[in-house]
């Protein structure tokens, strides 16, 4: 995994630091990509985020990383988006108006209304994540060595809906209402949770990702 | 269904983790890198610092600490005391940090919880409350760690810091904080049905039970403790196993 160049892309709105240490503590040698041409040589990519949609993919726009980004996925190249990182995978999100994502994969972000009154929004804190059915395994995921029950770190209002089941690798329900915790596509991939903020068994997945890509 | 969350609350005071009975009488208790590891490797789900001196010196002191911490710790971190600026979060999130607490100067300035939410996003911005009770079911809040006098209703104000766009609350009580008496749980439980985020509960933790009676009475998400592990009354997942047997989600 040495010889991969992981890049971690600084729109401003992410929280690069933890995730760079947490790279770091996984054996990688994460650089920090504040400029569209900073990404080119990378072959693994980051895309954090917290905070909201619109503002996120506005600067994500107006640094011009849009494109850029696309092109490396078009040649190959593997892309982890966190949290909001990852609800830019998406087609749309409606998080304070409608928003276009980097369509990358299908589905939208919407909502997360749980039926439980109980369960408060934003999604604050500690919950297990699960395989789609029984029938499924983690072996030739990033979650490979995990059984299915673990808990990481979630903290979001908003979750990705009408995913394709293909893309799906693992699922988290939170007060009676079901969304993608772990995605994967081709070299596309992405947590809701924070890995670098989920313990061991968070290092186990980023550690996973760096060894499978 | 989320766990709930124990939080080690790391009261600071210079390059120490102090600890005192409600909010005064601070004593040194130990080196904040080698607590906040040990709970890290004991189970804590999180970790909370608090500059007991921030305010009152005009500026949060914790980065170095935080830079520290982050790279040993994975696990969410909120740093409160002193934070007045958009650039005083900057640098605290920057350190490693992933929330911030803030008390004193969302009393003086309430536009700038609003403010902060919208610049870091509400997960990012914890409003903190110390409250001490003034009559039956009545508390006041206070600011500077316990040391000035508002005039706000505790309630109606974590109410009021729902809606500037705080995106969970910290509660603490003044009275019961340090005593190992129990949490204010009736404090808590109103706060936590007058708003529809998360609610951790600090101050007089003493025994797994009162941890079990903040969530269950008091339906708090989250607790914060000092005393029962600073002075190892008990380990964390003691306190989790406990609650575990209350059929609590926890992560153990």
């Amino acid at each position: 995994m040495s010889k991969n160049r992981v890049a971690i892309i600084d729109y401003g709105c992410g929280n690069l630091y933890s995730l760079k240490k947490a790279l770091v503590r996984v054996g990688a040698k994460p650089s920090i990509a504040s400029r569209p041409e900073d990404i080119n040589s990378a072959d693994i990519l980051f895309l954090p985020g917290v905070g909201a949609f619109g503002k996120g993919m506005t600067e994500l726009r107006r640094r011009g990383f849009v494109e850029p980004l696309k092109a490396c996925i078009s040649k190959g190249v593997s892309l982890f988006g966190i949290c909001l990182g990852m609800q830019f995978l998406f087609e749309n999100s409606e998080e304070f108006g409608m928003y276009r994502g980097l369509g990358l994969l299908q589905g939208d972000v919407t909502k997360l209304i749980p039926q439980d009154a109980e369960c408060k929004v934003p999604h604050v804190g500690w919950n297990t994540f699960w395989p789609l059915s029984e029938a499924s395994n983690w072996d030739n995921t990033i979650l490979k060595g995990l059984s299915g029950g673990e808990q990481a770190y979630f903290t979001h209002s908003y979750a990705a809906q009408s995913v394709e089941s293909s893309s799906v690798v693992a699922l988290t329900e939170y007060g009676g209402a079901r969304f993608a915790s772990v995605i994967a596509q081709g070299t596309v991939f992405g947590t809701q949770f924070h890995p670098e903020k989920s313990g061991e068994i968070g290092l186990q997945i980023l550690k996973n990702f760096l060894e499978f890509v | 269904m989320n766990s709930i969350r124990i939080i080690p609350r790391l009261d600071i005071k210079g390059e120490n983790v102090i600890k005192g009975v409600h909010l005064e009488c601070l004593r040194v208790v130990g080196d904040p890198q080698e607590m906040a590891s040990d709970y890290y490797q004991q189970g804590a789900d999180e970790l909370l610092y608090i500059d007991t001196v921030a305010s009152l010196y005009g500026r949060n002191n914790l980065l170095p600490i935080i830079k520290k911490a982050s790279f040993d710790i994975f696990i969410p971190l909120t740093v409160g005391g002193g934070i007045r600026s958009l650039e005083d979060i900057r640098m605290i999130l920057r350190a490693g940090a992933d929330k911030v607490a803030i008390n004193t100067y969302a009393v003086k300035d309430p536009t700038f919880i609003t403010e902060a939410a919208k610049t870091f996003g509400s997960q990012c911005i914890v409003g903190s409350i110390e409250a001490q009770r003034v009559a039956d079911h009545r508390w006041e809040v206070f600011t500077d760690n316990g040391r000035e006098h508002t005039g706000l209703d505790a309630v109606a104000w974590a109410r009021r810091l729902a809606l500037l766009g705080a995106g969970e609350l910290l509660v603490t009580s003044i009275d019961q904080e340090g005593t190992t008496r129990g949490y204010e749980t009736e404090l808590i439980a109103q706060i936590a049905s007058s708003v529809n985020i998360p609610v951790i509960a600090s101050g007089g933790a003493g025994n797994p039970e009162h941890v079990v009676r903040a969530v269950t009475e008091a339906h708090a998400a989250a607790v914060a403790c000092a005393h029962i592990f600073h002075y190892r009354k008990y380990f964390i997942n003691e306190v989790k196993t406990v609650l575990h047997q209350h059929s609590i989600d926890v992560r153990l």
